[in-house]
């Protein structure tokens, strides 16, 4: 887990400091050690059960319906400008 | 105490509503200030919903061109006419900043009421504040707070833990002395805990029952909108409101919602119940398996017949999958929290690129628990552990389904305590580590992960505290639950 931890952490947009990662991984270790006890079970031709209650696919018809307009858009958002949402440099 | 039903008949004939609101909200901004159950008190919206109620009531002082006809017919169909309601903080409230416990959403008003508060509203309920919870539902005792936010005290006595992550519902719940809905939201086991640890009763519903539209999403596959009250009865009327088919939500069931009032009043005794003999074991505490004998002797009292079931699967992995399954799922929800387009957002550096910008909002705006469940969520996931952990949880999660299932063909209802233990003090829960907190759920964990419906209700005191005891129904079979659990619950 250490070596991933700044993959990981990458991946995750999170930064944490040196004695948060130390303390951190010292839990996530023993969490997946625990989190490893599944691996006693036998699932051959198991299938995944994804969501616990079966699931059918559920389309609307494809008309157009009416959605936020540009300022309830952008009502929460706190740096705009044109009304488009202005963000950091790409 | 007056019960519900009486009470809202009483406000629906002759009641002054709005009077009744303001006290309401009164006594809530003064259990406020010790209890801190609300992260925000709606008081405006309240008193404007009472006011639109009032129309109702009297013609003469109507503001709207609704015909007597037809305001009496609305009045009668608004079934929780004027009975405050609190919705907890993870749930859209339009108009009304919701946060769902975290910083990172501090500022964020939602354009739109979630589904089942919609439908709260529509049956005449007022609206009373956002109650508090651990940041994004992430923990069992509501001290695994997001940063700015205070722990809630237990009703019964300050120095517990009111159970997470609904704590504040269930706190105000038991603490109001006026008739009142929670209306709170379960992952892994939110609902049922602080309602066992509050002393009031907890239904969470089969997973689709009530439409997830509004929820600021924890694990999609797992969070269900659920109630507290303190009476089973009031559950019963509040469930038939918000159940039912949303289009909003695609993965709401299209089932016709049961009439759960009627079920309430019929005869338990043809009921068979199988009590999960792997939670009575030397894991609980002597007090709790006592109150759960005394609560099966009572139900045997009026015709049950009960035996011991064991569910060796899921008392032995439910768990780790539950929480392989749940922080995968919290990791990719959690990832829109960026700070752009709502929510907490800082000020964007000359130089920063996207990446730097949105670690640093998550960086300085998650808490710790936060920030452990979205990196163990990351990990399960990553390409060469996902098939170790993830999609071997997936399949665990199968036949943790099918054990229950199979039970199912030969009972009714699976009856187990809902927490190892009465609520703890505040000072115990905090010294425990994250594995033993999540250890905590041990009973809650497998309905949660199998979709099925099931209820806390009180089962007995010991030292003044309530021990919750928990009553698990077949998918869809909400009916049974709510009609077993109102012969036990002691209020």
């Amino acid at each position: 887990m250490s070596s991933d931890m700044e993959s990981i952490m990458r991946n995750a947009r999170l930064e944490l400091t040196e004695e948060e990662k130390r303390r951190m991984g010292k839990e996530l270790t023993e969490i997946l050690e625990f989190f490893s006890k599944i691996s006693e079970v036998d699932v051959e031709g198991t299938e995944p059960s994804f969501q616990p209650v079966p699931i059918k696919g559920v389309l609307r018809e494809d008309e157009p319906k009416e959605g936020l307009t540009q300022k309830e858009a952008l009502a929460n958002c706190a740096s705009t400008k044109d009304g488009f949402i202005k963000g950091p440099r790409i | 105490m007056i019960t519900a039903s009486n009470y809202i008949n009483h406000l629906r004939t002759e009641g002054d509503i709005f009077r009744n609101t303001q006290k309401i909200m009164e006594e809530c901004e003064k259990i406020n200030s010790e209890y801190k159950y609300f992260n925000c008190i709606s008081k405006d919206m309240a008193l404007e919903q009472a006011e639109e109620l009032a129309e109702y009531q009297n013609p003469r002082k109507r503001k709207s061109s609704l015909k007597n006809k037809e305001s009496d017919a609305s009045r009668t169909e608004k079934k929780l006419f004027g009975l405050s309601v609190s919705v907890k903080d993870c749930l859209c409230v339009k108009g009304i900043e919701s946060r769902a416990g975290s910083k990172i959403l501090s500022g964020y008003k939602p354009l739109f009421n979630a589904t089942a508060v919609e439908r709260l509203i529509d049956a005449g309920a007022v609206v009373i504040g956002k109650t508090s919870q651990d940041e994004f539902g992430f923990g069992s005792f509501n001290i695994n707070m997001g940063k700015g936010f205070e722990v809630p005290l237990n009703p019964l006595d300050i120095r517990r833990v009111c159970g997470g992550s609904s704590g504040g519902g269930a706190g105000i719940t038991r603490k109001l002395s006026y008739p009142h809905l929670a209306v709170v939201e379960s992952t892994g086991g939110s609902i049922s805990c602080p309602a066992a640890f509050c002393g009031v009763a907890g239904i969470t519903p089969t997973y689709g029952q009530v439409s997830r539209y509004g929820i600021i999403d924890y694990a999609s596959s797992l969070d269900k909108i659920g109630l507290m009250s303190k009476e089973v009865s009031t559950l019963a009327t509040g469930l038939g409101v918000i159940a039912g088919r949303d289009e909003k939500d695609s993965t709401s069931s299209e089932r016709e919602v049961d009439d759960y009032e009627s079920y309430i009043k019929k005869d338990v005794k043809k009921l068979k119940i199988g009590i999960i003999s792997d939670t009575i074991g030397e894991g609980s505490a002597e007090y709790v398996r006592e109150a759960i004998a005394n609560a099966v002797s009572k139900l045997e009292s009026f015709g049950v017949q009960s035996q011991k079931i064991s569910l060796p699967m899921t008392s032995k992995y439910g768990l780790p999958t539950y929480y392989i399954i749940s922080t995968a799922e919290a990791s990719t929800n959690l990832a829109k929290y960026c700070g752009l387009r709502y929510g907490a957002q800082t000020q964007i550096m000359p130089q920063q690129n996207y990446n730097e910008y949105f670690t640093k909002v998550r960086t300085d705006n998650l808490g710790r628990e936060a920030k452990r469940r979205i990196i163990l969520g990351t990990y399960v996931r990553m390409a060469g552990y996902r098939d170790h952990y993830y999609l071997h949880a997936m399949k665990v999660r199968t036949k943790i389904i099918e054990e229950y299932k199979r039970q199912f063909k030969h009972f009714d209802l699976l009856l187990s305590p809902t927490m190892p233990l009465i609520a703890p003090k505040m000072k115990e829960a905090e010294e425990l580590t994250p594995i033993q907190n999540y250890m905590m759920d041990i009973m809650t964990v497998g309905p949660n992960l199998a979709g099925l419906p099931h209820m806390s209700v009180t089962a007995g005191y010991e030292k003044g505290m309530p021990i919750g005891m928990q009553l698990i129904g077949n998918h869809f079979d909400e009916k049974k639950v709510l009609q077993a659990g109102n012969v036990v619950h002691n209020p």
